[in-house]
């Protein structure tokens, strides 16, 4: 069941929100409603789901509202109307004491210009929300102890904030909201301040941090490289409204409108696009070791290929066979492909890198093929489509 | 010409003699308490010796600040003393902490109202302003009136020209605290209290003790003109000076109060900047 559940979400700014809403329901424009009466539209009918674990990315040009969504889903902002449920309670409804509870418990936020508290210590900053919560000090510092050995802090407990470079500063953030063992974690543009090295850097471990502990994250970026390597889904907004949602993949593969389809446009492709996402079924393949040679050859031609790819029973793939070699299996009267498979082909994992792919291309006119952990056949990638990704053409399919 | 003037000061004074004459039972016997508190507090600075006052106050000062503050102070004292108004400092020391004191005990507290409601920060503006522009001798005479003369319509008195400093600064250095740190401190469910006592005050503090020390220095200068109604001290010398044209004995006194001005205008700088250099030699 979805941890998080918005529906129908608006916000407006200003004195008039009940006129801007009528407005919007006529159907007039985010411009109009701001020239005609002078409230601003945060949110325009926002609706999304998030599951539990989930990592989910919300994009979109400055101004378009990704900072009052993520600010509503902890009530810094409160919406002018829709519902937010949390674990099957509306938070929209909450008192201040109910509300309290659950920052404590269950929601913790990163900021964008990192908000540590720069009176207290990297230690104390840490535990900021355990104490809050009532927790003893002892216990509080072991917790924040340990939040801060997860980020790579140890050692830096005494210190002021001000003594950290701006990537240990933020490390101090997500230690802080780590400390409280929430179930989400807010995180609005939380990388945006750091230069790209460390970006990639806390990337990377949050990344870790999430495949151990399998927090739900909503996490906001206009980078789109950030929004792909972190996002298992992604919302796109657009003047206070969600324009598409969708797997990194769907997002690239298919933009629902220009919009979505400039913010891919300018992305560099090599290092985004997987073997997952361009691969294609092959149009046939023969099994081991119910096939000979003799139906290998019958398929290639059929197909108008010149190898084909051989796979067991339980989908494995086996290896390559060519045509020439099946040729002469048969006028040696052969019954079996054994002799003739190409073992030593390289493949690639469902989520290599087009980059990566590339230099395996080289020089040979074989397709790649695409296996699973488990060495399950997905399917085949050709030169030609890899060249295509790389020279920008997204509708070549 | 204008035939009808609106009889406002009959009105006024009508009005005090009304409400006097109710309160003054009231408020004379419990001047007469806070007059003995700040008599004992002068007593404590004048019965010793003037080398052990001499000395804790420089070695209080040392460990508040530096020592080239408390050869200042020391100094400074020994100037006073020397010059023979050695009483009136002390007197002048002990009626301006007090003045400040309570000042500060009023004054900080609403300030801290005064940034959590704009209601109240609307309500209490104008009243600073008030306090700020009134001539002092226009409260010093109602002071009198409802306290008597002496020492504790001067410390009303202080209270009023030297409160309004310590209330606007608090309230500005608590507004001043950025909107990333008290969202911060929300988004991890801090209450109102909470965020104000851990993150606010803490981080208004720089500012908090600008008021302090304007409080101060407003409050030594009161104890001038207050010294009008029976403050002694210092004013006294001077007030003194200046009723027989005595330039030199005026002279001593003010040189007097300017030492004290500046030993506590250091005192209070160097705390405050004493207080950011702990923190930041971590
Ligand atoms: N407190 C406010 N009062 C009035 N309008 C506001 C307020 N906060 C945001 N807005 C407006 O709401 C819209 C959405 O702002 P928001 O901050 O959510 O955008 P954003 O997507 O986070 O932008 P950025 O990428 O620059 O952070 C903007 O038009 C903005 O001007
Ligand atoms: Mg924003």
């Amino acid at each position: 069941m979805a941890i998080i559940k918005v529906k129908n979400l608006y916000k407006i700014y200003g004195k008039h929100p009940d006129k801007a809403l009528k407005m919007l329901e006529e159907g007039h424009s985010k411009e109009k409603i701001l020239s005609d009466i002078g409230q601003t539209v945060g949110l325009n009918n926002i609706s999304f789901e998030v599951e539990p674990g989930e990592a989910f990315v919300v994009m979109g040009l400055s101004g378009s509202g990704k900072s009052t969504l993520i600010r509503c889903l902890n009530r810094l902002i409160d919406p002018t109307s829709g519902s937010i449920i949390i674990n099957g309670k509306d938070i929209t409804k909450m008192t201040k004491k109910e509300l309290n509870e659950l920052r404590r418990q269950k929601i913790s936020m990163v900021f964008q210009s990192f908000a540590v508290f720069p009176h207290k210590t990297v230690l104390e900053n840490a535990a900021y929300g355990l104490k809050i919560m009532g927790i003893s000090q002892g216990e509080r510092e072991k917790k924040a102890y340990e939040a801060l050995e997860m980020v790579g802090l140890k050692g830096w407990e005494d210190f002021l904030p001000s003594k950290l470079s701006g990537g240990m500063q933020q490390r101090v953030g997500l230690a802080r909201a780590l400390a409280t063992e929430p179930e989400i974690l807010l995180m609005d543009e939380a990388f945006s301040a750091l230069d790209p090295l460390i970006r990639k850097e806390m990337q990377t471990e949050l990344l870790e941090l999430q495949e151990n502990m399998k927090k739900t994250i909503i996490f906001i970026t206009h980078d789109l490289d950030e929004a792909l390597r972190i996002g298992d889904r992604i919302a796109l907004m657009k003047e206070g409204e969600i324009v598409q949602v969708g797997t990194p993949e769907e997002i690239m593969m298919s933009p629902a409108t220009d919009y979505v389809k400039k913010f891919v446009e300018d992305v560099d492709r090599s290092r985004v696009l997987t073997a997952e996402m361009i691969m294609k079924k092959p149009s046939t393949v023969v099994i081991y070791p119910k096939d000979g040679p003799r139906i290998a050859l019958h398929r290639m031609e059929e197909s108008g290929i010149s190898s084909i790819f051989v796979i067991d029973k339980q989908n494995c793939l086996l290896g390559l066979v060519m045509a020439e070699d099946a040729l002469h299996a048969i006028e040696k009267n052969e019954k079996s492909l054994e002799k003739i498979i190409r073992k030593d082909i390289p493949t690639v994992l469902p989520e290599t890198l087009l980059k990566e792919m590339f230099s395996l291309l080289t020089g040979k006119n074989l397709p790649l093929a695409v296996v699973d952990d488990s060495h399950k056949f997905k399917g085949i990638v050709l030169r030609g489509t890899v060249m295509a990704k790389l020279a920008g053409g997204i509708a070549s399919d | 010409m204008i035939e009808f003037v609106i009889p406002l000061a009959d009105w006024i004074n009508a009005i005090f003699e009304e409400v006097s004459f109710y309160l003054s039972p009231v408020l004379r016997s419990s001047s007469v308490l806070l007059e003995s508190i700040i008599k004992q507090f002068e007593n404590i600075l004048i019965w010793p010796p003037e080398v052990v006052v001499m000395a804790i106050v420089g070695i209080i000062v040392w460990k508040l600040t530096n020592y080239r503050l408390a050869i200042f102070a020391v100094l400074g004292f020994l100037i006073s003393y020397s010059i023979g108004v050695w009483e009136e400092t002390m007197s002048t020391i002990a009626l301006a902490l007090s003045g400040t004191a309570v000042s500060l005990l009023f004054g900080i507290p609403l300030g801290i109202i005064a940034s959590q409601s704009n209601v109240a920060e609307r309500i209490i503006r104008p009243v600073l302003d008030f306090m700020q522009t009134l001539p002092s001798f226009v409260y010093l005479i109602p002071a009198v009136m409802f306290f008597g003369m002496g020492k504790v319509a001067a410390l009303v008195a202080t209270m009023i020209f030297a409160m309004p400093p310590a209330v606007r600064l608090t309230n500005l250095g608590i507004r001043e605290v950025s909107k990333e740190m008290v969202e911060a401190a929300q988004a991890f469910g801090s209450s109102r209290w909470q965020t104000l006592i851990d993150i606010q005050l803490p981080l208004a503090l720089p500012t908090i003790m600008a008021g302090v020390n304007q409080c101060i220095m407003m409050a030594l200068a009161m104890t001038v003109i207050a010294s009008m109604i029976g403050a002694g001290g210092l004013g006294m010398v001077v007030l003194r000076s200046m009723q027989t044209l005595d330039i030199g004995m005026g002279a001593v006194g003010g040189l007097s109060i300017v030492i004290l001005a500046i030993l506590l205008d250091r005192l209070t700088e160097n705390i405050s900047k004493k207080q950011k250099e702990q923190k930041n030699t971590h």
